[in-house]
């Protein structure tokens, strides 16, 4: 009994004192670091607080041109790789078909080739076969598409897993029951597997959304060149021009995307279990 | 009106048959779809490897068949490059795991255990943050960290770190789920057996939650090997090694920088279809594992009957 009652007196958690080096590395490494991005955005090269720079940024050069541009491409990339992605988490989703997740895996396991790597492979073999079937190269004739086709690759994984994780949780017995009391194929999957996957369709869109916006090397790779995106924007101020400040606003510009995105994710979802994005 | 009249044998029978030929023509469907999309996400890394059998300067030219390039990857200058820059690549992956994934469980295992909603809310919120954020604003934020305010070069250190921070969140998300799935009274029969705390999460918390520190594990690993951006913001210009200093790639810089200059080496090639083999072994492991493994449990399901 005094164990037990000195137990419960100390107030000390140690369980959940485990955390405190996760707590401190995450503060340091990655709270601290935003704020310092704040903190640059709205000041000038001495460290005085200068404003101007906002305004500066957005008139100078085709700024607007190149969100829009980064626009169009993300919600491009998004799109068809949720199109793609979710017939393949559908049917990875059943148990039967893939006992152990390993077709998972297989489609996950190409990343340990390097990204830059399986671009210029893809580029060179999408130009290849582009130049025998049609006399042109894909890259240097439509540089956008092109760059589509590079971030649908690349990210395809990241929206297989969302929608994967979530269609395991599925009740599929609903399914079995729509179809059984006669409901045919398109209203099972409009009226019964569509509203149970929303929330993994919105977690997939977001997974791939965001790094497209800031995957500069497969815009440079794939568009020949001539593709230029926020990533690109921010790659160009930090490394060739040295402009922290400027560089500064343009991720904030970027967060501020993030944060009308995350906005939009949790109010499709309820639980919050449910936005667990977890890969394997 | 509904149609309530109890259906004849007849009736059953076609219905079934039809449901069952259904059911064989939607299965071979969903294993050729799989199969092509397999093969697509996989094309680049054959095609790469096809190449790795000629020594052309360029892929989509065929010079001389062979295997000359993979000669020259142990031994010419370009090769050997590429070969330093895999060490390096090596060494980051790997330090930056076992960081990742000793930092990751405990601060899963503590986020799962603390009492405090609003403590539990704001730890789980930090460890969306670099999950959402975009790789580059990431990145560009450390280095202004590192440079800018502590006034340090970059180096293995710090790239180390942008490691650690990609995959940290990740390996939480894995071993968090698994914690759920414990059975809570474990610890405290533990515990009441005489355990001290430390012992009772080493013997009976970490080997449940095995699976989820492994998937931590392999995923770290994954990213690691697969990034470039934070790479790019975050490894030091220059590193010793033996005594000598030398140039600090991995093999997504290096490649990189060759593209820019129109000079990718090709023994990158070879290099890409050493590794193409080694990811088919693991695959080939994988299945055999679960098809031993599905045996296992077969074998245990009779024994129950």
């Amino acid at each position: 009994m005094e164990e037990v009652a000195r137990r419960q007196r100390s107030r000390f958690n140690f369980r959940a004192s485990l955390s405190i080096p996760f707590f401190v590395f995450m503060v340091f490494f990655v709270v601290v670091p935003l704020f310092l991005i704040v903190y640059f955005s709205l000041t000038d090269d001495q460290g005085h607080f200068y404003f101007d720079n906002w305004r500066l940024i957005f008139t100078a050069g085709d700024k607007w041109k190149t969100i829009g541009l980064t626009f169009e491409i993300a919600i491009l990339t998004t799109i068809i790789c949720i199109l793609i992605a979710y017939p393949i988490a559908f049917i990875l989703s059943n148990k039967k078909f893939n006992k152990n997740k390993i077709l998972v895996y297989f489609f996950v396991l190409p990343m340990w080739v390097n990204f830059v790597v399986r671009t210029m492979a893809l580029r060179d073999m999408v130009n290849e076969m582009f130049e025998n079937l049609f006399n042109f190269q894909l890259t240097a004739k439509y540089p956008v598409a092109g760059t589509v086709v590079g971030m649908v690759y690349d990210y395809l994984p990241f929206a297989i897993l969302p929608l994967y994780n979530q269609m395991l949780k599925m009740d599929k017995n609903q399914i079995e029951a729509a179809a059984d009391l006669g409901a045919n194929p398109f209203i099972v999957f409009f009226k019964v597997i569509l509203p149970m996957t929303v929330p993994g369709i919105i977690s997939a869109a977001t997974m791939t959304f965001m790094p497209t916006m800031s995957s500069y090397v497969v815009a440079e790779q794939m568009g020949n060149g001539k593709v230029s995106i926020i990533g690109t924007l921010i790659e160009s101020y930090v490394n060739t021009i040295h402009d922290k400040n400027a560089a500064s606003i343009l991720s904030l510009v970027m967060l501020f995307i993030i944060g009308i995105s995350l906005v939009v994710e949790k109010f499709f979802t309820k639980k919050d279990e449910d936005r667990k994005v977890g890969i394997w | 009106m509904v149609n309530t009249r109890p259906l004849s044998v007849e009736e059953t029978n076609r219905a079934l048959k039809a449901k069952r030929i259904r059911a064989a023509i939607w299965k071979h469907v969903t294993k050729v779809f799989i199969f092509v999309m397999l093969a697509l996400v996989y094309a680049p890394l054959v095609y790469i490897s096809i190449y790795s059998f000629t020594d052309s300067k360029v892929m989509g030219e065929w010079g001389n068949t062979g295997l000359d390039i993979y000669v020259s990857l142990f031994t010419e200058a370009d090769g050997l490059e590429l070969l330093g820059a895999a060490r390096n690549t090596a060494i980051v992956a790997i330090a930056s795991t076992i960081i990742a994934v000793l930092l990751g469980t405990l601060g899963a295992i503590g986020i799962f255990y603390t009492r405090n909603k609003l403590w539990k809310n704001a730890l789980q919120f930090m460890n969306q943050i670099p999950i959402v954020n975009a790789e580059i604003v990431t990145a560009f934020s450390l280095l202004v960290l590192f440079v800018s305010i502590l006034k340090l070069q970059t180096s293995l250190f710090t790239l180390i770190a942008g490691h650690v921070i990609l995959a940290l969140p990740y390996v939480v998300l894995s071993v968090l789920p698994k914690l759920e799935q414990m059975d809570p009274s474990l610890y405290e029969a533990a515990m009441d057996l005489g355990a001290t705390q430390t012992r009772a999460l080493f013997k009976v918390v970490i080997p449940d939650i095995m699976p989820g520190i492994l998937s931590g594990f392999l995923l770290s690993i994954t990213l690691s090997l697969d990034d470039f951006v934070i790479t790019a913001f975050t490894k030091p210009a220059n590193i010793v090694v033996m005594g000598e200093e030398e140039q600090f790639q991995t093999i997504s810089t290096l490649i990189d920088e060759r593209i820019k200059r129109s000079s990718v080496p090709k023994e990158i090639r070879p290099f890409t279809a050493i590794m193409f083999g080694l990811i088919l072994l693991v695959m080939i492991g994988m299945y055999i594992k679960s098809v031993v493994d599905a045996k296992k449990e077969r074998k245990l399901l009779k024994g129950e009957k």
